[in-house]
């Protein structure tokens, strides 16, 4: 039973100029299930924040009035469940069972009603081990699975989900978008923010857009919403179905062998792989999670040692794991799947200048090409701010320009277009097409069926599916 | 690099089972006399009293020794030292290393320290080796009325851990990527190392950041009173273990005074 009001409702954090939110008029009426959209920036997640009660009065400013069944969001907690993004750092104890009771445990359930509880949720969501699985021997489906069970176990009378699959590859998606799907009743109210909105659709009645500017710029059914919305919606970046994208075949005929992997594997984490990336040509290594693709990546890219078999690159004698790091970059360019773990410095412009610095090129040559790719990827505005404080698309654009600026032939991405905006997914797409034209050789590690049909020129599937999950006992 | 951080005991043997606040208020009891003292008699019989204790609290001996082969370092460290620096050099003259001259003093010095520090950490070692992180949480809590905000909290952050090994590789990776190494430079390897763990470090606390807000969205700064999921007891059995062991130090303490071979660490 839960009914959301929100008048005129408004949020700005403290120490910030803007409002993260501004101007929201919506009645949410009991049972009705909501996708809330809006481009990135539009106050999406701080409106969850605000309605799980966990902005505190003190850290900003508020405006308006925000209601749960007539009730500041602070004092109806206990009625509202919220799942994240991240499954890592929402499981809280080492053992499956234990920590779908942590909730229970803290809102006071007597303990004889605990494990009945538990046992019901687990059943909802669908998870298929015995409650003494350990919760990092989980996927991340099925940890984000975990979480919707210890959300759903509190029987919560609004279900909020802050993009629930944004953290999970396609299979690990599809196992929480079923658990959801099965586990929702129709006694709560759901709201969920997904910018996939094809993935969402099933799950929903109603659509509410924010605007970027304050307020909601569209709301109702989501035919209606999506008839009368749609293409600006798509323009601001929402995954809005039935929108068809850019496609970029190559122009020119693959050139030279940049770089090839001769049966090299490595312990534990990838089987045997005899592979060639070539320049002017886009590679796409697919394949289930488990398979290795990243491990690839790191060896492709001169950062691990094979532990059997052999990287050829560049036509040198040694093996690229053995260049000097500097040497390295001038010739392959690697970006990581999350793109934090590659910033150094505090300021974006540095960011680009650190690898040509270290190449030894002159002042004038650094800054010219800093300011080339501050300009080519849309970074002007951002030059002296914190890469830390980017947002997603904003951090994963800077990671490809901190590649590109020491200017390798060969470039190497794992997963570059995950969990990304339409609009952000577009101007990717379309820059490694461009590089590719000019000769590049592009090896991109990715789940992303998207990509590979409007880019890939060649794709090199890795096998070794994962083993069937063992049937749950009950205790 | 992996942590071990998983019992390593069979957890049916009859004193691994004891509740785990019985058992980490043992080890400090059966402890705490040998710090007292200085001989090698007090710690000897200790260990003897350890060694003897372990079956029953299911944990084979070569396992122990491979979780205790750092304190043979400690051990051989100690001996170093000794036979360079000791200042007592009485007794009897045994052999001589190059300028230094050995002596029974400074073998039975050494000997009580290298003692001194197995039969300290021992202890602690089975106790750790025997229990599960989320059942010493829970005593704590239920039956050391310590704060759940403190024992629960410390057990999630535990968990996180193992995390901290892969974010590190993933960091230094990528710094080699943006074309950051430091070749054979011992100064820029040590700059390397801090800078790349200032990187875990923030890492760490943003990541500490979004596991207490979802915490406290399961109802963790909730002020009703907590529920217990998993009941730990404390019985007789658990008193028995705690005197026992209290006994058994003091037993030890006494017979190194009756013997003469108390030696007071303080005067």
């Amino acid at each position: 039973m839960a009914e959301v009001l929100l008048r005129d409702f408004g949020w700005r954090h403290a120490g910030r100029r803007s409002w993260a939110v501004r101007g929201v008029d919506l009645r949410i009426r009991h049972g009705e299930r909501v996708l809330l959209l809006g481009p990135s920036g539009a106050g999406k997640s701080t409106l969850l924040a605000a309605l799980a009660g966990l902005l505190p009065e003190d850290s900003g400013e508020a405006e308006g009035t925000v209601e749960i069944d007539g009730l500041d969001p602070r004092k109806a907690r206990d009625g509202v469940g919220l799942l994240f993004q991240d499954p890592q750092t929402q499981l809280v104890m080492a053992r499956s069972g234990d920590d779908v009771a942590f909730g229970l445990e803290n809102r006071g359930v007597p303990a004889g009603e605990i494990w009945p509880r538990v046992s019901d949720a687990l059943d909802r969501v669908g998870f298929p081990y015995p409650i003494t699985r350990g919760t990092s021997a989980l996927s991340g489906g099925e940890q984000q699975r975990l979480a919707l069970a210890g959300v759903l176990a509190l029987r919560p009378g609004l279900v909020l989900l802050d993009e629930p699959t944004a953290n999970l590859d396609p299979a690990g998606g599809e196992l929480i978008r079923e658990a959801i799907a099965r586990a929702h009743d129709r006694d709560s109210t759901l709201i969920v923010v997904e910018h996939r909105v094809a993935e969402a659709l099933p799950l929903i009645d109603r659509v509410v857009v924010l605007a970027p500017g304050g307020g909601v710029a569209a709301d109702g059914a989501p035919e209606v919403v999506f008839a009368g919305h749609g293409p600006s919606l798509a323009e601001q970046g929402v995954w809005v179905p039935g929108y068809p994208l850019p496609r970029h075949p190559a122009v020119a005929a693959p050139g030279d062998d940049l770089v090839r992997a001769h049966a090299a594997a490595f312990r534990h984490r990838l089987t045997e792989v005899s592979m060639t990336a070539r320049g002017g040509e886009v590679l796409a290594v697919t394949g289930p999670n488990g398979a290795g693709k990243s491990t690839l990546a790191l060896l492709l890219g001169g950062l691990l040692a094979p532990t059997a078999g052999r990287i050829e690159a560049f036509g040198e004698a040694r093996p690229p794991h053995k260049w000097r790091a500097a040497h390295l970059t001038s010739r392959i360019g690697s970006v990581f799947q999350s793109p934090e773990h590659q910033f150094v410095t505090s300021r974006v412009a540095d960011e680009l200048a650190l690898g040509p610095r270290r190449l030894g090129r002159s002042p004038a040559q650094v800054s010219a090409t800093v300011d080339d790719l501050l300009a080519r990827l849309r970074l002007t505005a951002l030059a002296g701010a914190n890469p830390h404080t980017l947002s997603g698309g904003e951090a994963r654009r800077l990671s490809v320009a901190t590649a590109l600026a020491t200017a390798p032939r060969l470039l190497v991405l794992d997963e570059p277009t995950f969990g990304q905006d339409r609009r952000t997914w577009i101007e990717l797409v379309a820059l490694l097409a461009a590089l590719r034209d000019e000769g590049h050789g592009i090896v991109a590690v990715t789940h992303d069926e998207a990509f590979v049909t409007s880019l890939a020129d060649r794709v090199h599937p890795l096998g070794v599916p994962a083993p069937p999950p063992l049937p749950r006992l009950r205790p | 690099m992996t942590l071990v951080l998983e019992p390593i005991a069979d957890p049916a043997a009859p004193l691994a089972r004891r509740n785990p606040v019985a058992k980490l208020g043992a080890a400090l009891l059966f402890s705490a006399p040998l710090i007292a003292t200085l001989d090698p008699l007090t710690p000897a019989l200790a260990l003897a009293v350890e060694l003897g204790v372990l079956p029953f609290f299911g944990v084979r001996y070569g396992v122990l020794a491979r979780r205790a082969w750092p304190l043979t370092l400690a051990a051989a460290g100690i001996l170093v030292t000794m036979v360079l620096f000791a200042a007592d050099r009485t007794g009897a003259h045994l052999v001589a290393v190059g300028p230094f001259d050995i002596t029974t003093g400074v073998v039975a010095g050494a000997l009580g320290l290298v003692l001194r520090v197995f039969a300290v950490a021992l202890p602690g070692i089975i106790v750790f080796a025997t229990t599960d992180p989320t059942d010493l949480a829970d005593a704590l809590v239920q039956n050391a009325k310590a704060p759940a905000r403190f024992a629960i909290g410390a057990l999630a952050a535990f968990r996180l851990i193992p995390l901290l090994t892969e974010e590190w590789q993933m960091l230094s990776l990528a710094r080699r990527a943006r074309g950051i190494d430091a070749g054979r430079n011992p100064l820029a390897k040590l700059r390397l190392f801090t800078s790349t763990a200032f990187a875990l470090l923030v890492g760490a606390l943003r990541r500490g950041g979004r596991l207490a807000t979802a915490m406290d969205a399961r109802g963790f700064d909730s002020t009703t009173p907590r529920t217990y999921a998993r009941r730990q007891h404390f019985t007789g059995a658990d008193v028995a273990l705690v005197v026992g062991a209290g006994v058994l130090g003091a037993a030890a303490l006494t017979t190194s005074v009756l013997t003469g071979f108390f030696n007071p660490i303080l005067g």
